[in-house]
């Protein structure tokens, strides 16, 4: 861990208009993650965790506020350079629609490359087959995702928001919608690959278990961290 | 492969029965198009082969003297104007000199130097008025095919032998071998021998001509030399405007194309054609609406999916390039489809120039197969647009807030 933050967001307002009604979700955050952190992103439901990851990973843009990430101003960037942002630096495990039905999980994988590099490389397929490894499916890499379980789609998509080498890894209640078990194990996957790269992780969840195996915990609500 | 047209690809298979279906769909619009086509080509190619194909192409004739205005002295002048004589015709008289160069025009099929006049062919108490038509003998068949149209006798024109048509030589009684006389316009009286009767489908030919040969009009019309006309088959006949205003600007003379005299007949042509391409336009519509509203509905279910690449880092310009590649790969294989069943479908038909009356008069050749494709291709590739451009559109943000 070095002290150059990987991003740092500040006064970070997030306010959606619907029929003349605005609803301000994010009151002011400001937040700085460093290379290689693990943290938890913790709050009761409607507190705006999902609305700053969204934010976080550019998927959508803040209403004011500054975001910057790797000397990048991720503010004023436009639509094209943010995807290529996101490709390059971001991954992402969400809570459903994770993986794309049509395409196995080797497949979904490469996908991140396959899009940085305009068709499917053979490097790729190693590195893609290597992650899979990594998160136990060797049996499953020509599966189709609709083939696979709940907890065998969140590894997958683990190991997919790794495939580009990211600095950042956002995961949205990763384990939302698994059993226990599975999310016992998708989680110890977690923590163990983080060990094992500089890559940031923020992770939210509900679940105190998960939050446990942070070492760093963000606590929001209503809109602003409260405990960091 | 460029990883567009894979993903492109994925999708059309990842729903085998749907996508059958659509490109079936296409297929079937494309096989209206060549059938259209087709028949409206051949209907076309049929109806001018009937009517046109035993007709001169161009005609030329003695230029009809264009009022003159002659000066008379002072300021004053004489109109010359000439009252065309109904029994007198304006000859070629140095026709002679412009055969070659007719002959030897690259347009021209046959050329067929005539003298014609009018007269009564007689038999007994029974006379039939009749255009008397003198030909070359070597050039009988030259304009109307008398010899493929020949019922009975042969075409052979000795100076004392006449072809007539079959319903003259019913009306008159007679047939082949027998004598009949023919009564000049002059008072020229000349017994003939039937030496063939011909059915050619053209009334005026087959009840109110006689075909003699040259030598023999000459005496019957009083013309010791020059022509009274040069008719010319073209090699296609669609030239003829052109190829009259040549010749006529070559020679000096009137030369007549066959649209003149046969208005009616282009401009039904003309009808029918616009009726033909209201129907493709209504098949090519059939396409695009059918494609649009295909891709609309699977953009509208896969926005999840979209959401999720373009998370990854997809480009607007990919998803958008995704979807149109699969209007377009839609258009491609409903297009070759289509036009390969139309083929297949045309190719037993007879050519309308060779169907026996009554043949469905289709054109395998005029099925426009190209440009069936191409348009089909282009219209599946613009109708996928909008649905690819409101795919563009879903928010990355989707696939965490859904
Ligand atoms: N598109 C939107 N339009 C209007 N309001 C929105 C929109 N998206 C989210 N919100 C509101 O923003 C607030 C925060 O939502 P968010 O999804 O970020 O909460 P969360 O902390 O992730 O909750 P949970 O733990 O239940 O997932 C909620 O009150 C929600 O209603
Ligand atoms: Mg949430």
């Amino acid at each position: 861990m070095t002290d150059t933050p990987l991003m740092e967001v500040k006064d970070l307002v997030k306010t959606f208009e619907d029929g003349g009604v605005e609803t301000r979700v994010l009151k002011g955050v400001n937040l700085t993650l460093r290379p290689g952190e693990l943290c938890a992103l913790v709050g009761p439901s409607g507190s705006g965790k999902s609305t700053l990851l969204t934010i976080l990973g550019t998927l959508a843009r803040a209403t004011s506020g500054s975001y910057t990430m790797l000397g990048e101003d991720l503010m004023t960037a436009k639509d094209a350079a943010l995807t290529e942002f996101r490709n390059a630096h971001i991954g992402f495990v969400f809570q459903f629609h994770n993986l794309l039905p049509d395409f196995t999980a080797l497949e979904n994988v490469m996908f991140p490359a396959a899009l940085r590099d305009g068709r499917e490389t053979g490097a790729a397929r190693d590195r893609a087959r290597e992650l899979l490894v990594r998160v136990g499916l060797e049996e499953r890499v020509d599966y189709r995702a609709t083939q696979l379980s709940g907890g065998q789609k969140q590894r997958v998509a683990i190991a997919r928001a790794l495939m580009n080498r990211p600095e950042l890894v956002l995961a949205d209640e990763p384990t939302g919608s698994l059993d226990k078990e599975s999310a016992q194990q998708v989680l110890e996957l977690i923590a163990e690959i983080s060990a094992a790269e500089q890559t940031s992780y923020l992770i939210s969840t509900h679940d105190d278990k998960v939050a446990a195996v942070c070492p760093r915990q963000i606590r929001v609500s209503n809109g602003l961290i409260v405990e960091d | 492969m460029p990883f567009v047209l894979k993903v492109a690809f994925r999708y059309l298979t990842a729903n085998k029965g749907q996508t059958s279906l659509l490109i079936t769909g296409v297929a079937v619009g494309v096989f209206v198009f060549v059938f259209m086509s087709s028949l409206i080509g051949g209907l076309a190619v049929f109806l001018v082969t009937r009517t046109v194909g035993d007709i001169s192409h161009v005609t030329i004739e003695a230029p009809s003297r264009e009022a003159e205005a002659i000066p008379v002295g002072g300021d004053r002048e004489l109109l010359l104007v000439t009252q065309p004589s109904s029994t007198t015709r304006e000859l070629l008289r140095t026709a002679d000199a412009f055969l070659p160069v007719i002959e030897a025009s690259p347009d021209v099929k046959a050329v067929s130097p005539q003298v014609v006049g009018n007269g009564f062919v007689v038999r007994g108490q029974v006379r039939a008025a009749v255009s008397v038509t003198g030909v070359d003998p070597d050039k009988v068949s030259a304009i109307a095919d008398l010899g493929k149209r020949l019922v009975k006798g042969s075409t052979a024109l000795s100076s004392s032998t006449i072809l007539i048509g079959k319903a003259l030589a019913d009306d008159l009684g007679v047939t082949v071998g027998q004598v009949v006389r023919l009564q000049s316009d002059r008072g020229i009286d000349r017994p003939f021998l039937v030496g063939g009767l011909f059915e050619i489908g053209l009334e005026a030919l087959d009840s109110r001509a006689a075909f003699v040969n040259l030598s023999a009009a000459r005496t019957l019309f009083g013309v010791e030399q020059g022509l009274s006309r040069i008719e010319v088959k073209l090699n296609d006949l669609y030239q003829a405007d052109a190829v009259a205003k040549r010749l006529a600007a070559e020679t000096g003379l009137k030369a007549t194309p066959w649209t003149a005299s046969n208005a009616q007949l282009l401009d039904g042509l003309r009808a029918q054609a616009s009726s033909g391409n209201l129907i493709k336009s209504f098949a090519l519509i059939t396409i695009v609406i059918g494609v649009a509203s295909a891709l609309s509905l699977s953009t509208y279910r896969r926005r999840p999916e979209i959401g999720i690449m373009r998370a990854m880092g997809a480009t607007r310009r990919f998803v958008t390039m995704v979807f149109i590649v699969q209007g377009a790969l839609i258009g491609v294989f409903g297009g070759l489809i289509g036009t390969a069943l139309g083929f297949a479908a045309l190719s037993p038909f007879p050519l309308p120039e060779v169907a026996g009356p009554g043949a469905f008069p289709v054109d395998v050749r005029l099925g426009a197969y190209d440009l069936a494709f191409v348009l089909t291709a282009v219209a599946a590739t613009l109708a996928s647009i909008l649905p690819s451009l409101s795919a563009a559109r879903v928010a990355p943000a989707s696939v965490l807030t859904q």
